[in-house]
């Protein structure tokens, strides 16, 4: 394998353009005027405009976590625009009323995307929600959806339409103090998607809503919520990507998920966020995320399947609280690191009702001088009798200068709790690239049948449409480490 | 299609610190031949099938080789197996999580388009891919086992037969399919190799013993020291190397 700096430059990040749209924000750094802004200009009732301030409070409290694998330069909160939408011609009500009022310039960065989001072009299958730095610009399908009873849409049309709900359940999952990004997000949050899938109802499309940052200045502060109720089944899949940029751009998520009893949650992500500069380290987006769902019913079900492809630093535990007895969680990871990345990511299985099951599978691909690190904690409570978890952590180093990390934890409270872990570590050497193209694959293919054949328990995971698109990211990021 | 190689020289590593490692092969395969390369530990006889399959650790520094009189060296790896070459490997490498049936629908699908055959779906592949696995005297089991992953030293050198008889090459070098295979593999490899050859298919076998020559018999044997071919002659030359070994070139 060669010592050589890749050939990866920064012009293989496709969706690295960006788009000239007048920008509204509410001005660099955080203060609680700024939010009790944020706030009003979204028309916000009372209990949000609480549920922020209190997030805020709690936040200047907190420090930055230090215990995961990453290294970066402590971040100019005060250098960031927490606030960005599309500047439009209208009466500042937060979302736009139809397609007719999003700025040309936005719906064709969607185009650009393979987004389109007329009636005409939108994908057939799919319905998709799509977020434009802070403000979700469309949600397509909106009536075959209705007819079925769910409710998908972005959050701030969740907050007028539909504040009950939201009231109940947002910060149900994951508490505004539960760690320093969720807090801020809590603060700050501006759009997102919400779903609701009534009892007793199998969502009739694929949920998708794509996450794009436009604003090179701003940060994106979604929030996610996917509320599932009784014996209700839904599969979502969220998409990103981002400008490039020489400056680091701050993304911190939380989806919170809530399965009834019988429920079944898949959440799938493919995450391609600018990455920063392969050489120096550059810009990029620094994906700091929090994920959890929590199988509140008897038999309830949520599965996370993500495929992490981007982000100059991800630091993200999709995680699942097995409450409900015979309750199932998952976690499918693929996390490719390349260039300068830095990835810290896994999951937490918290196994709290009876015969409670858990299922992990984790590969990491790191090539150049990325650095790829697993975290996992899975947790057996008193009462969790007949808890069962498997693990396998797979690690494939690309070049001799990718580092990768597994850190396991296990904390088990009762003696009958069925706990497997297993981990390798492997190499994609020139040796197997030579041995294939001998075989006749050109070396995209070859690429491609060496990680696909790595990730394959994942993959499968991943929603029919997405599958492909997925494995021909990865194929491509790794070419350029390869070749 | 004729494989010829004139005064092929090559090197492994860079041109400062690298070491030569053929010094001058000159050796032409016509069809339907069988030519035996035999030689000790270190002589080239790896490198020679490495140089041939396009790796790019080795650096060819003077001579060339053609096959069907077009430049062989000037094709990529990938290209010189869609040009009827096929090379296996004396240490084939495992590939994990790769389905050795799923690869090989790949490989043929690869070559069927570089020919502008029709490819073969996923969903006709299972009974054409039986069909070249009872040719190749190959375990049935092996279009479900991973490639080479989890498979033996013996194993995976059937599975290089394997890939040969799918991949229909009109010159196959084979480096050494026949070590640390027991005397019932060995069989099966030579038959597969023999239900393989045809008048217009040459193949070249590396390989230190006389056991597959007996069951391969060559056209022509070779004996390569230092990097050259340093003797030539018929099947008798094998017998007296397994005699004599190869002191007499101070090997």
């Amino acid at each position: 394998m060669t010592d050589a700096p890749s050939e990866f430059s920064a012009q293989d990040y496709k969706y690295g353009f960006s788009t000239a749209v007048e920008a509204e924000t509410f001005g660099a750094g955080l203060d609680e005027a700024k939010i009790r802004r944020i706030s009003r200009s979204r028309g916000e009732p009372q209990f949000l405009l609480d549920f922020r301030l209190k997030a805020y409070a709690v936040w200047r409290g907190m420090q930055p976590p230090e215990w995961a694998s990453l290294h970066y330069p402590p971040i100019d909160y005060d250098g960031i625009q927490f606030f960005s939408q599309p500047k439009k011609s209208g009466d500042g009500t937060p979302a736009y009323a139809s397609l007719a009022d999003v700025p040309k310039e936005v719906l064709e960065t969607f185009e650009k995307l393979g987004i389109p989001l007329d009636e005409q072009k939108r994908l057939s299958n799919v319905a998709v929600d799509a977020v434009f730095d802070s403000v979700s610009i469309a949600t397509t399908h909106q009536q075959k959806l209705h007819d079925a009873g769910v409710i998908f849409c972005s959050f701030t049309e969740a907050v007028h339409s539909y504040p009950a709900l939201i009231e109940r359940w947002l910060g149900s999952v994951v508490p505004t103090a539960d760690n320093y990004f969720a807090a801020l997000n809590s603060a700050v949050f501006s759009d997102g998607s919400f779903v609701y899938i009534p009892p007793y109802t199998r969502c009739p499309l694929e949920l998708s809503t794509y996450f794009r940052i436009n604003n090179t200045e701003a940060g994106q502060f979604e929030r996610t919520l996917i509320v599932c109720d009784e014996g209700a089944q839904v599969s979502y899949l969220e998409g990103c990507t981002a400008p490039k940029t020489s400056k680091h751009q701050l993304h911190a998520a939380v989806v919170e998920l809530v399965a009834a009893q019988d429920a079944d949650i898949k959440y799938s992500t493919v995450q391609n966020w600018y990455a920063g500069d392969p050489e120096t380290g550059e810009g990029g987006v620094y994906n700091f995320v929090t994920k959890r769902g929590a199988c509140r019913g008897a038999r309830s079900r949520i599965s996370w399947t993500q495929v992490e492809a981007g982000s100059a630093i991800t630091w993200k535990y999709p995680s699942c609280i097995l409450q409900g007895d015979d309750s199932v969680g998952e976690f499918y990871s693929v996390a490719l690191t390349n260039g300068r990345m830095q990835a810290d990511t896994g999951t937490k299985m918290i196994h709290l009702g009876r015969n409670t099951r858990s299922r992990i599978i984790a590969k990491g691909i790191a090539a150049d001088r990325s650095q790829s690190t697993y975290r996992g904690l899975v947790q057996v409570a008193r009462k969790a009798e007949g808890a069962r978890n498997f693990t396998a952590c797979d690690s494939m180093l690309v070049g001799k200068r990718a580092e990768a990390r597994t850190y396991p934890y296990i904390d088990a409270q009762r003696d009958d709790a069925q706990i497997e872990h297993e981990a390798s570590t492997s190499r994609l050497s020139e040796d197997q690239l030579f041995y294939l193209q001998a075989r006749g694959l050109s070396e995209e293919d070859a690429v491609a049948a060496i990680v696909t054949g790595f990730c394959k328990d994942v993959l499968d995971e991943l929603p029919l449409e997405f599958a492909a698109e997925a494995r021909k990211l990865l194929t491509l990021k790794l070419e350029n480490s390869v070749g | 299609m004729t494989l010829a190689i004139t005064n092929l020289h090559a090197r492994v590593g860079d041109e400062a610190t690298g070491k030569a490692l053929l010094n001058g092969i000159d050796l032409v395969v016509k069809p339907g031949e069988v030519h035996a390369i035999m030689g000790p530990n270190g002589a080239g006889k790896s490198t020679l099938a490495k140089v041939l399959a396009g790796h790019d650790a080795y650096a060819v520094t003077a001579g060339g080789a053609t096959l069907g009189g077009a430049d062989l060296l000037a094709l990529e790896p990938h290209e010189r197996v869609h040009a009827g070459l096929f090379v296996g490997f004396q240490y084939p490498v495992e590939v994990p999580g790769v389905v050795n049936g799923e690869f090989l629908r790949l490989a043929y699908n690869a070559r069927a388009k570089a020919r502008n055959q029709p490819e073969v779906a996923a969903k006709d592949w299972a009974p054409k891919l039986a069909e070249y696995i009872r040719q190749a005297e190959a375990p049935e089991d092996f279009a479900g086992r991973g490639l080479n992953a989890g498979l033996s030293g013996g194993q995976r050198k059937r599975n290089e037969i394997l890939q040969m008889v799918v991949l229909d090459p009109l010159v196959a070098v084979l480096d050494e399919t026949d070590s640390g295979l027991d005397i019932d593999a060995i069989k099966a490899v030579a038959r597969g190799i023999n239900a393989w050859r045809r008048a217009d298919r040459s193949v070249v076998l590396i390989t230190h013993f006389q056991r597959l020559l007996d069951l391969v018999q060559p056209d022509r044997v070779h004996v390569l020291v230092g990097g050259r071919l340093v003797e030539s002659g018929g099947p008798e030359l094998s017998a007296r190397l397994e005699r004599e070994g190869y002191g007499r070139w101070g090997a």
